[in-house]
């Protein structure tokens, strides 16, 4: 009995550490001093253009990425063709490599010398403006929706495409009105990911963009010239900003607890799924990448 | 069950019809690589558009030779430290019920929706020369391992979690009927269960702890041999207009990046063995 109150407050006492007072402490340094002078920081025009411009880059590289996640998710589960395990472990490497060689990669290839560099001189610019900085968004955020949407496909079969289709449904609406219902869940879950990790990159965005203030910045970089501007000292403009990302971080933790998928409705894909309780079974972070070798193992079993 | 799958596989393509399948591979395909293999083709290229000789000048420079190490030696202890933790703190979330358990188990979410700058600057604020605790860990490679258990803490967690809510308790209850004590249950019957779980979550942690940036880049202070990790080394190399070396360090991390990856997959082929 100690052994399990002390595993329990010692896991809880590091939490709390580690997690919550460090949290909690950004939105009381922000308003120490009252509410007016963190309202003036988050307010100023530098500031409202650095959070138009993170909103506008995560308006475009959230529907992209969850359009071509749900491609992405139906060509690795429903087809079988060369390259496919190449095509897997692609999707992958955006979660475990650096953002800032996410950042560098770009940059050499848009920038001088680099093979693209001759977009710019016909006037389409990428790097140090709102393509470059969307480009790797994109890269960095684009393997949520296919890693939710994967493990759901291979759940849910292909009994009921395929009785679509005998009825003589042509495959659009076969994918309308059977596939994506039954994957909605788990793309609404996928979403919120994205929408997290566009809004908060930092390393890859701060490369291509150049990093010019009132132009070029979003909300993680404006906390960044904030802090280093202050020197360190009081910087309420870097806390005032970052109280708008810990609130949208927030959210998103509630939203996950909203879509995450759980053990019963993943063995009934067709009946609503979501709700609050339960725990992710196949789809979590860690728990889907490379699930791809237990299906085919299963099915060797069988 | 078995039937439909074999129908599946004799089948391929048959749900969008032979011309959306291949419609659905070649814009797979074709955003895949507008969006990841071409930048780092041309990653991989720019390290070596000087010749193989300078890929590894660039990443034998003592600066640079000791970013890598630096990397790899925190990425390791933290990775180490969140093998225990993480499964801990899973073992507390399934087993033990405690009122909170469920916001305790959102909140584990927490440093993966809260951008890293963020992390960076709270945890300056707290373990910094401000500290209200008075731990000064800023500009020590203390700190460095501070801000990368934040950001990997969610990966062994979440690895562990649904593995030890699946597994089934009548092994440990036949066990515990056997005599066995505690400790005996959870080394020979829980943990050789938990174990590739904990290793594909370790290594996840691993690897990003390798590439963290925004996290690591205010609380760091960046000296050189001393705080500078690997991903602050390549953006000073841009910085400073040697886009060479900041290419071939670069390389050396998506290759680890890569090996993790290969590492994953082996230990989840590894789990579904042992499941059989």
């Amino acid at each position: 009995m100690t052994a399990r109150y002390a595993l329990r407050f010692g896991a809880l006492g590091y939490l709390t550490m580690l997690l919550l007072v460090p949290v909690g402490l950004v939105f009381y340094r922000t308003f120490q001093h009252g509410l007016h002078p963190a309202w003036a920081a988050v307010t100023n025009p530098q500031a409202l253009h650095a959070l138009w411009l993170t909103l506008i880059i995560a308006a475009i590289a959230v529907p992209l990425n969850t359009a071509f996640g749900v491609v992405l998710g139906i060509a690795l589960v429903r087809h079988r063709f060369p390259g496919r395990g190449l095509l897997n472990a692609i999707v992958d490497l955006p979660l475990a490599l650096s953002p800032v060689v996410v950042g560098l990669a770009l940059y050499l290839l848009y920038g001088t010398g680099g093979w693209l560099a001759g977009l710019s001189e016909h006037g389409i610019k990428i790097l140090f403006s709102l393509p470059g900085m969307t480009l790797a968004t994109i890269f960095v955020s684009l393997p949520f929706v296919v890693r939710e949407v994967v493990p759901v496909l291979r759940e849910i079969g292909t009994d009921q495409e395929q009785a679509a289709e005998t009825l003589g449904a042509a495959p659009f609406t076969t994918f309308r009105r059977i596939t994506l219902p039954a994957i909605r869940w788990a793309v609404s879950y996928g979403v919120v990911l994205t929408t997290a990790r566009a809004i908060g990159e930092f390393g890859a965005v701060s490369i291509v963009s150049g990093r010019i203030e009132g132009k070029t910045e979003t909300l993680p970089l404006y906390v960044q010239s904030q802090f280093d501007s202050s020197l360190g000292i009081n910087p309420t403009g870097a806390f005032a900003a970052s109280v708008v990302l810990a609130l949208i971080a927030l959210m998103t933790v509630l939203a996950m607890r909203l879509f995450r998928p759980n053990a019963a409705s993943l063995a009934m894909p067709l009946k609503g799924r979501g709700g609050f309780a339960g725990t992710a079974v196949s789809t979590r972070l860690a728990g889907r990448m490379g699930s791809e070798s237990e299906v085919n193992d299963s099915k060797e079993g069988l | 069950m078995a039937t439909s799958s074999a129908v599946a596989v004799s089948r391929p393509g048959a749900v969008l019809g032979r011309a959306g399948g291949g419609l659905a591979r070649g814009i797979a395909v074709g955003y895949l690589s507008l969006i990841v293999l071409v930048p780092l083709a041309a990653l991989v290229w720019s390290s070596r558009a000087h010749g193989p000789g300078t890929f590894w000048d660039e990443v034998a420079k003592p600066e640079a030779a000791s970013a890598l190490k630096l990397t790899l030696a925190v990425a390791l202890v933290v990775a180490a430290f969140n093998s225990v933790t993480g499964t801990a703190i899973a073992w507390v979330l399934v087993r033990d019920s405690f009122p909170g358990k469920g916001i305790v188990n959102a909140v584990i979410d927490l440093p993966f929706a809260l951008p890293t700058i963020v992390a960076s600057l709270v945890l300056l604020e707290l373990y910094g020369p401000s500290s209200p605790f008075g731990v000064d860990l800023a500009f020590q490679r203390a700190g460095i391992v501070l801000a990368l258990l934040f950001v990997t803490l969610p990966f062994v967690v979440r690895a562990v979690q649904p593995v030890l809510l699946e597994l089934d308790r009548e092994m440990e209850e036949a066990a515990e009927s056997l005599g066995a004590g505690r400790l005996a249950i959870f080394r020979r019957i829980v943990f050789p269960n938990l174990l590739p779980a904990i290793l594909s979550g370790v290594a996840l942690a691993f690897a990003r702890a390798v590439g963290e940036f925004g996290s690591v880049v205010l609380i760091s202070g960046n000296r050189a041999f001393h705080t500078e990790v690997a991903s602050v080394y390549i953006f000073g190399q841009i910085e400073s207009d040697n886009p060479t070396g900041a290419a071939a360090v670069s390389v050396v991390l998506l290759l680890i990046s890569l090996a993790v990856l290969l590492a994953i997959g082996a230990f989840r082929h590894w789990r579904t063995r042992h499941d059989r």
